[in-house]
């Protein structure tokens, strides 16, 4: 199963990690600075109460002045009101900063992972993506807002109690410190298992998210084959790893909750002896040694909670490092700082020796397309022919860089497209594809989507121009649609056949009104008759359109007034239709109908007509 | 309005009943995935208990090391009542530790396990649910499910559930110790509960509409992440990022806010317990001064009073804590058990009779099909399919011709009249031996991630290699694939975008070539192919589908020239039936599209 593992980055360190979330943070960054120096009063608050115990214990229940008493327990109230005013502000100083900083990571991903080539996307399936861009990012709020205000907090608050531990005594402060050594190492060891655990249980859980994915996506497959069981028994079994990852972090934990909980109470018992024997020999007030356990219980809280704040912290740090390996992927495809703004717009597209290889292709694989050299006229409509596989699709993606060549250039207009900016460039060139893809969106919006001039005309400009990408598309059903052109469809919407959704796309693409249209495939799915009325109101279109049509019938390159052979990556022949008929046997062998199958249906008439049509 | 099932999911609001009836589903499913465990859960518990009870005797050990201990060994110079005080307190303090980290790693293994087992079932559950339901619900939602529910549901189990059983005993165990050295202190205690009871009711409301509010807007965000990411394609060539990013970012703030809001109103529980926790504090310490000051009291007992009274304390932010997570998990299940509770509209018969297909005979008898109730997609109709036959459906898009398919490969089923295979009616047909028997294979052939190999075996999950390359040359696939970089071994990556629509349709093929049903729909199968490959494919059909039914959607009449017989479907209706031959020579409706696509060739 592809996991990303061989891509990620080296974990990065904690300081490091926080660093790189700093640009996130703005100024937002005061407010959890403020968390942090108010989560430092409310502990030294809480350290303030067996101060004033001890004050207590030694004063007034001595039988100093019973009247003490009051100002006293009255103090000791007022400490811990504070503290529970200091939690409060601590919580509302982060609480609006955090969230904030967690949306801007939020749609900063989202923007990166738009603006990364479809190649990025090929790779990377929205299940990883989706649980980074999701969970990790939540995991990284937890810990801001809480974990890594705590964390400063409590150690601060650690440090303190323990110097207040030294004024009431020296030498049970000091052993309670050398006992509590041991903490930092089984620390370092908890640290170095679970940093890879809590990695893996990442990726883990992303794999799993694109199994769910998959298995909603391919139901229909899954279910002509009744192939539920098995789809879910390979999800189990990585729902299974990621569980006993999950199991081991726990171990993990555990054993560190061990540590953590023994060796305080073990630094407890060590100074409650010495302690006896110090106040034995005079040394130590009852007051004191009272307020020195006192101080100990208060610092138990802090002490505890390490084990679960450094667990949170080392899982927010791999979290990180997961969001940071989608910021680290370049955008290898952006606008050129200095774009040319063309002069002329007529609309010539010119291929020069064009090279594409899929990224990560090994040395030994050919080029997928290895240089292929094509010119088309302004307002011709050239229509691209090829085996299945042979390149055709990349083809049509290269214009729009959705793809960069890896050699040569595409010159529109005589400008490199890469010199363009992607908005100029996206706007002149259209395309429709095989697979239409349609968002949850109105029907109107998913057409006129092309078309962002129009989002502040007046509604009859913009409802001719869906008026008539409809009509040439044929595909007016949207008018009987419940809600007609404002009818929700996508995912989250009415569900349209494929037939009508590649409608749509076409009339989607030709409502944008590009100079260069690029149809890939664009009439597979209709029905014979769909299809000719469609083809009759394109040809209208395409005659002032340039446009590069992927074909695989002979209707749709009827569209075409020439013909480009696309064979082992390089384009054979270009012509007329009837020209390659004469000329080359490959597209005949592609293009021509199936007259030389042998055909068991005993109809004369059908193979008859056949031969004659193919000529 | 009908809370039953996914239907209310968007809603904040609900009326008490509504209330009532969300929480009685969560809590059964809740019972259901603990009850398995419930042997370990009870061990865990007494984990916990002996766990706590070491923790609670730390602080009366220290008490009477200041009591008796210190005394003997200051007044009389006697260690030995301190030492053993020590001793005690060493071995409680190690099982306390000892515990806690075993109920720990026992509570994580069940919550995971419990886990496991949900998403089992929402993936089992989700392979059960009929497409009609899959084509409304959006497979962002049943993401949503499996990842942000799941997760917080995790939350809970992991962390919440010990904490909960921890705190409730801790709770207890403190307020017996309190009451065994001090019973007046325990009245303060119990004075206290009132204002803490007032506060976590407040709590509970406050926090279920914002967890609510919270759930639903993060699975907003999630189907519109899940929807541009596979749509990427699209919104790049339209250039939608801005739209895309605008209503992106608007998603994520209303996430921000619910979210805020969450947090906030924990915000102000946790300190409001910390304030009464305070006060009785106080009062416990005033009450207990003056009797020191009496002599009535020990300093020890003083001290150790004060600590339980704060430990008391401990525990009750620790339920507060577990509160918040369980609300915010409730919200969770909410949607979970109503996602389980969806029956699927068709069912897999309880105990359904073993069926072999013999003949392939399929019959449908009155049968009629809606969407919704008088809206009918295909009207009353009856057809007979003799076994062996290849029939080809005939007619404009939308006409039905798909819905008659998914009718015969039961992705739905009939609103009224039978469908019968070889005599059975389809509903008594157990799942695996009807999709053994009837297989259909649609225009969008999806290919999931893993090998060329693994997608073709799809079809026949124990096909050995020579079976795979067998299928794979009988349908023309397999010289683009050994032209892949590792042959049959390629990962098709994402979506098989390096696969090209054509090629997809050629391992979908294979995988129907390699499944071998009795009975063959093609839905627009072959629509992505090229004319050389439509050629191999169509005499791979013909060999294929000499011993067996075929049902054949194309809008190429290429592919229907190897059909038997021909309907010709219109609004729903079979408008012509006969043999292909016959049909031609008509002037009917076949004869006439016939003609356009003869045209069509040029």
């Amino acid at each position: 199963m592809p996991t990303v593992d061989a891509e990620s980055t080296p974990p990065a360190g904690a300081i490091r990690g926080l660093a790189r979330i700093l640009p996130f943070a703005g100024r937002d960054v005061y407010g959890l600075i403020a968390g942090m120096a108010i989560s430092l009063i409310s502990s030294a608050l809480a350290l303030g109460i067996p101060i004033a115990l001890e004050a207590l214990v030694d004063g007034p229940l001595r039988g100093d002045d019973p009247t003490l008493v009051w100002p006293a327990v009255g103090l000791i109230a007022l400490l811990g009101l504070f503290e529970a005013l200091f939690i409060y502000l601590r919580r509302v100083a982060v609480l609006t900063p955090g969230t904030r900083i967690d949306s801007r990571i939020r749609n900063a991903i989202y923007d990166h992972l738009q603006n990364l080539p479809v190649a990025f996307h090929d790779k990377w399936q929205s299940g990883q993506l989706l649980s980074r861009a999701h969970t990790d990012v939540g995991l990284m709020r937890r810990w801001l807002s809480y974990g890594a205000v705590m964390l400063v907090g409590n150690s601060i608050a650690i440090v303190l109690g323990i110097a207040i531990l030294f004024t009431w005594s020296p030498i049970l402060a000091i052993l309670f410190l050398i006992c509590s050594i041991p903490m930092f190492v089984f620390g370092s060891r908890f640290r170095n298992r679970f940093t890879g655990l809590s990695r893996a249980a990442q990726d883990q859980w992303g794999d799993v998210a694109t199994s769910v994915e998959e298995s909603v996506h391919g139901i229909r497959v899954l279910r002509s084959f009744g192939r539920g069981n098995d789809s879910l028994s390979r999800f189990a079994e990585r729902a299974t790893h990621g569980r006993n990852l999950e199991v081991a972090k726990g171990n993990a934990r555990a054993t560190l909750g061990f540590w953590l909980e023994w060796i305080p109470d073990f630094a407890l018992a060590a100074c409650l002896l010495v302690g006896v024997w110090l106040a034995s020999q005079g040394d130590l007030t009852t007051g004191q040694l009272f307020a020195f356990f006192a101080t100990a219980a208060v610092l138990a809280g802090p002490i505890e909670s390490v084990g679960y704040l450094l667990a949170l912290t080392l899982e927010a740090q791999s979290g990180l490092d997961r969001i940071f390996d989608i910021f680290d992927r370049d955008n290898t495809i952006t606008s050129p700082a200095a774009p040319i703004v063309p002069k002329t717009s007529a609309g010539s597209l010119v291929f020069e020796d064009v090279h594409y290889r899929h990224e990560g292709g090994d040395g030994d694989v050919r080029d997928v397309l290895n240089g292929v050299s094509l010119e088309i006229l302004p307002g011709e409509t050239m229509a691209v022919v090829g085996a299945t596989g042979s390149g055709k699709t990349v083809l049509t993606a290269l214009p729009a860089r959705l793809y960069d060549v890896t050699g040569g250039r595409i010159l529109l207009d005589r400008v490199d497209v890469r010199d363009l900016s992607l908005d100029t460039l996206r706007t002149r060139i259209a395309m429709a594809f095989e697979d239409a893809t349609l968002f949850s969106d109105t029907v109107r919006n998913n057409v006129l989507l092309g078309r962002h001039d129009l989002v502040d005309a007046p509604a009859s400009e913009s409802d001719a121009v869906l008026a008539q990408a409809l009509s040439i598309a044929e595909a007016e059903f949207v008018y009987d649609l419940p809600d007609g052109v404002d009818t929700m469809i996508g995912e989250q919407g009415l569900s349209l056949s494929g037939g009508q959704r590649q409608r749509l796309a076409l009339a989607r693409a030709i409502a944008a009104a590009p100079e260069v249209l690029v149809l890939d495939d664009p009439l597979s799915a209709l029905d014979v008759e769909t299809e000719a009325r469609v083809e009759a109101a394109l040809r209208k279109v395409l005659s002032t359109t340039t446009a590069l049509v992927v074909a695989h019938r002979p209707s749709t390159v009827m569209l075409a007034d020439r013909v480009a052979l696309l064979d082992n990556g390089r384009i054979a022949a270009v012509g007329t239709h009837s020209e390659l008929l004469a000329t080359s046997a490959t597209y005949r062998h592609l293009i021509s109908s199936l007259s030389d199958e042998p055909i068991d249906v005993d109809d004369e008439g059908v193979s008859h007509e056949h031969d004659r049509s193919c000529g | 309005m009908s809370t039953t099932g996914v239907a209310g999911e968007d809603r904040q609001d609900f009326t008490t009943r509504e209330n009532k009836a969300i929480r009685v589903r969560s809590i059964a499913l809740l019972r259901v995935l603990v009850r398995p465990h419930r042997v370990r859960f009870g061990w865990t518990a007494i984990m916990i208990v002996a766990s706590t009870a070491a923790q609670v005797a730390g602080p009366l050990l220290i008490a009477w090391g200041i009591d008796i201990g210190l005394p003997a060994a200051v007044d009389d110079g006697n260690f030995a009542p301190i030492l053993t005080i020590v001793v005690a307190f060493l071995a409680t303090g190690i099982s306390a530790a000892g515990f806690l980290a075993a109920y720990t790693r026992w509570s994580i293994a069940i919550s995971q396990d419990i886990l496991g087992e949900l998403r089992r079932r929402i993936f089992e559950h989700t392979q059960r649910l009929s497409l009609e339901f899959h084509e409304r619900y959006t497979s962002g939602r049943i993401i949503a499910r499996q990842t942000s529910d799941i997760d917080t549901l995790g939350e809970l189990l992991s962390g919440g559930l010990s904490n909960l059983v921890a705190g409730l005993l801790f709770l207890v165990f403190t307020a017996v110790a309190l009451v065994s050295i001090d019973p007046p202190s325990g009245v303060a205690l119990a004075v206290a509960l009132i204002p803490i009871v007032a506060v976590t009711w407040w709590f509970s409301n406050a926090s279920r509409r914002e967890f609510r509010a919270s759930r639903i807007y993060s699975t907003r965000l999630i189907i519109q992440f899940v929807e541009s990411m596979a749509g990427i394609r699209a919104v790049k060539s339209f250039r939608r990022e801005p739209v895309d990013r605008a209503a992106y970012a608007a998603k994520v703030e209303d996430y921000r806010e619910a979210t805020r809001r969450t947090i906030h109103v924990f915000g102000i529980y946790d300190p409001a317990l910390k304030v009464i926790g305070t006060l009785t504090v106080a009062a416990v310490l005033l009450f207990g001064s003056f009797r020191v000051i009496d002599g009535t009291l020990e300093v020890g007992a003083l001290l150790a009073v004060v600590l339980y009274t704060r430990r008391f304390f401990g525990p009750i932010e620790d339920l507060a804590m577990f509160y918040n997570s369980f609300q915010s998990a409730s919200s969770a299940l909410e949607k979970i058990s109503g996602f389980l509770e969806e029956r699927p509209s068709v069912v897999e018969p309880a105990n359904p009779a073993p069926f072999e297909a013999s003949r392939g005979d399929i019959v449908a008898t009155d049968v009629a099909f809606a969407y919704s109730a008088g809206n009918p997609v295909l009207p009353k109709f009856s057809l007979s399919i003799a076994g062996g036959q290849t029939v080809a459906l005939v007619g404009a898009t939308g006409a039905g011709k798909s819905t008659l398919a998914k009718l015969i490969a039961r992705f739905y089923d009939p609103t009224d009249g039978v469908m019968t295979l070889d005599g059975r009616n389809l509903t008594t047909i157990g799942d695996v031996d009807f999709r053994r028997a009837v297989t259909l294979v649609t225009q969008e052939a999806y290919l999931f991630s893993g090998s060329i190999a693994d997608n073709i075996r799809l079809g026949k999950t124990d096909a050995t290699d020579d079976e795979v390359m067998a299928a794979a040359r009988a349908v023309g696939a397999h010289d683009f694939i050994t032209a892949l970089p590792d042959g049959y071994d390629t990962d098709v990556n994402k979506r098989g975008s390096r696969i090209s629509a054509g090629q997809r349709q050629l391992v979908s093929f294979c995988r129907a070539f390699i499944a071998n049903p009795r009975v063959l729909i093609l839905d627009e199968a072959t629509a992505s192919l090229d004319i050389p490959s439509e050629r191999l494919i169509q005499s791979a059909l013909q060999k294929l589908l000499k011993d067996r039914t075929a049902i054949i959607i194309a809008h190429r009449l290429s592919t229907v020239a190897i059909a038997d017989r021909v309907l010709v479907i219109d609004g729903g209706r079979i408008v012509e039936d006969g043999p292909t031959a016959e049909l031609l020579k008509g002037s009917g409706r076949f004869a006439t599209l016939h003609r356009a696509w003869r045209d069509s060739l040029a």
